[in-house]
């Protein structure tokens, strides 16, 4: 078999996806990430392996906060911010979407496509009250499983309004709720409204939200959370059918593009590296006062990468990925680099 | 009398000129680092903007260096900056600090007055002197706009990643060792030959960004977080619509209190027919002229809590549906994450090449 794979390594989960070589799901994993995204990728990836051994990878795309990380681990083809790859794949599942919402553990987005192509977006910016790992928190402090919690909301006759600006107020509020005595059904109603509340409020500001409008990320597992949507907005959602591994379809879909474009043999690195040692280190460059902190990517075989600088004179022994650099380019990147970092520091 | 003042970007190359020009001994701050901005923020207000607190850690490091006397615009409004030399003398007297400050603004009342403060900065050399030293300075303020102008075309085309920036970087070491205005035509043509030498790919078709926003995070590439560097380095076309020279030329201007917005008046006219503060008219004014100038993007760059600005963000969306072009706002302080702009960055590049080959 032959395919596409797309990775998308975020701040709550890691998702793998595989696509066949016409771009049809073949497969999808949804792990968490548990703060170790190497750990994560690696048992994905062995898992795929087992499955599939005789998968032939056509081309390799990550996305999400990870993307950096992930894509010199594997070799990606092509690394993508996940703004592009949940709108690529909104627009491959449903191609006459007018508007995602998406929702992540930690940041949430929404995107404005018209005719095809996105016009507008927006992120998150100041805090993240409005995501996933606000229910994630506010859920276990009610003691109430995140996989419940939807269901829970919609029993809710009555929902309660809750501080939503900031997790520590909400919390307080949601604690004064309790101590007055509203049932658990209602706070958690409550919650899902101020989420969206707040959603609209600071990512979805100044948005025009046309239908068909597409909900995806993880949050959208959420049954409180949709209802709460489709109040406030009057418009029906749209769950795309893997709605939580959207940013890997995407990744796996810009990956096939770039490798139809420019045909080559993809520059992954095998599936063995999910059985390599990585160690990643790091240190404080002592090049100028900004003290910047230099990450160090290794395994068995040497240096992999660095990155973390601000000047940027240690990415330039990193590898870029999805570039397929000549050596003389490398070389000449060397020189300039040691120019630079004599100018720069 | 060891003379500092606030760094702005390149804005240092043409003041240490003036000023030494004018026999004075000049300590330029270091560099603005982290550790500038955790000098300045400690005793700056919490809510200030951005640049308050990094004049402050400029001021501080430079004193390290030896400075007693330091050098700051000032004036009437046209927003907080008109205040922050006097809030700034307050706080670094308040930790304790010995040094004199000279607030450039326009003089009212009694000019004899006027006159006895900026005495001992002007009597130095002798008047041909003076404005020899002018002359050099301002020429220097003009070919470090010209340098930075260079840097933005030739690294949207640059083959080897940093090798503009490493130009950029030579160009204006070499203009800071220039003492002579008679040496500058031959300077300006090295700098055009270290321009010349960066590997190019002329085949590309970049995409054009056009930056608006305050002045100071505008200018100052630490408060952009390098913005410009590393849309070039995305394959951005980067086109500022403030240079130094402009912004001098405006303060310069203003001591003689003529009207420098009349352009910008007109064309913002239609969405914000008056000054707002600030720059948040020029925020306004620019973004029509870019997309009058057919742009494919625009990028409108702020200080946290910048009032002008704030006005200006909320007109913005206006423009960008009337023309049809993109139009990102960036807002920084001392507490923006890098990867947060990345990817901000990262997309709106992507949304914007994509626009342009009507693909996803």
């Amino acid at each position: 078999m032959q395919g596409y794979l797309g990775i998308d390594v975020g701040s709550v989960s890691t998702n793998i996806v595989i696509l066949s070589e016409t771009g049809q799901m073949q497969h999808n994993l949804y792990l968490r990430t548990h703060g170790q995204p190497i750990a994560a990728i690696q048992n994905g990836l062995r898992s795929i392996m087992e499955q599939f051994q005789d998968l032939e990878v056509l081309g390799v795309g990550c996305t999400g906060s990870g993307r950096r990380l992930t894509g010199v681990l594997s070799g990606a083809d092509l690394v993508k911010n996940e703004i592009t790859a949940h709108a690529v794949a909104a627009m491959y599942c449903h191609p006459e979407v007018q508007t995602v919402l998406e929702i992540g553990g930690q940041d949430s987005k929404i995107i404005v496509i018209r005719n095809g192509v996105v016009s507008d977006f927006a992120m998150n910016t100041v805090c993240a009250a409005g995501t996933g790992s606000f229910l994630d928190q506010q859920a276990s402090r009610l003691g109430v499983a995140i996989n419940d919690f939807g269901g829970l909301a919609l029993k809710s006759e009555n929902p309660v309004r809750i501080a939503g600006r900031c997790t520590v107020f909400a919390e307080s509020d949601m604690i004064h709720k309790q101590q007055v005595g509203h049932s658990i059904e209602d706070i958690t109603a409550g919650l899902c409204e101020s989420l969206v509340r707040n959603y609209l409020a600071n990512v979805g500001k100044g948005k025009e939200i046309r239908e068909p409008v597409l909900f995806q990320g993880g949050v959208a597992a959420n049954a409180g959370i949709r209802a709460a949507f489709e109040k406030q907005l009057e418009v029906k959602l749209i769950i795309p059918e893997h709605f939580s591994v959207m940013g890997a379809i995407g990744s796996a879909l810009l990956a096939r593009e770039e490798m139809l474009e420019n045909p080559r043999p993809s520059s992954f690195r095998g599936f063995t590296i999910a059985d390599r040692h990585y160690i990643t280190s790091s240190f404080e460059c002592t090049g100028c006062p900004n003290m910047c902190e230099i990450v160090r990517l290794t395994d068995d075989s040497g240096l992999l990468a660095n990155w973390g600088g601000r000047c940027g004179k240690w990415d330039s022994n990193g590898v870029v990925p999805g570039k397929a650099a000549t050596a003389a380019a490398n070389n000449a990147a060397e020189n300039t680099y040691i120019d630079r970092a004599k100018s720069l520091c | 009398m060891r003379c500092t003042f606030p760094h702005m970007g390149t804005m240092y190359v043409a003041v240490e000129s003036l000023l030494e020009g004018l026999g004075h001994e000049v300590i330029v701050p270091p560099p603005i680092t982290e550790r500038t901005i955790e000098l300045g923020q400690h005793g700056a207000p919490e809510t200030a903007c951005l640049p308050l607190k990094i004049n402050l850690g400029n001021y501080i490091e430079a004193m390290e260096n030896g400075a007693d006397v330091i050098l700051m615009g000032g004036g009437v409004g046209p927003c907080r900056f008109g205040y922050y030399a006097e809030v700034q003398r307050e706080i670094l007297k308040d930790a304790g600090y010995d040094f004199d400050m000279m607030v450039l603004e326009p003089p009212k009342g009694q000019l004899s007055l006027a006159w006895q403060r900026f005495k001992p900065l002007l009597t130095k050399v002798s008047l041909s002197e003076t404005l020899a030293a002018a002359r050099l300075a301002w020429a220097k303020a003009q070919i470090v706009d010209d340098i930075e102008k260079m840097t933005h075309q030739v690294r949207a085309f640059e083959t080897v990643r940093g090798s503009a920036t490493a130009a950029r970087s030579k160009a204006i070491a070499k203009l800071r060792q220039t003492k002579h205005r008679q040496n500058l035509p031959q300077l300006l043509e090295e700098i055009g030959t270290l321009f010349q030498q960066v590997p190019v790919d002329l085949q590309r078709q970049p995409v054009v960004i056009g930056l608006v926003g305050e002045i100071y995070v505008m200018l100052e590439p630490f408060a952009n977080r390098q913005l410009e560097r590393l849309l070039g380095e995305m394959g951005v076309l980067v086109r500022r619509s403030s240079f130094l020279s402009d912004w001098l030329r405006g303060q310069f201007y203003s001591l003689l209190r003529f009207d420098m917005q009349k352009k910008a008046r007109l064309l913002a006219g239609p969405y914000l027919p008056h000054f707002v503060g600030g720059h948040g008219l020029e925020s306004v004014a620019d973004s029509v002229n870019y997309a009058n100038n057919r742009v494919d993007g625009i990028i409108h760059v702020a200080p946290f809590t910048c009032m002008p600005e704030i006005v200006a963000q909320s007109i913005l969306p206006k423009v960008s549906a009337d023309f049809d072009v993109p139009i990102m706002t960036l807002v920084v302080d001392e507490h923006s994450a890098e990867a947060g702009i990345i990817t901000r960055l990262e997309a709106f590049t992507d949304m914007v090449k994509r626009r342009r080959t009507g693909r996803a």
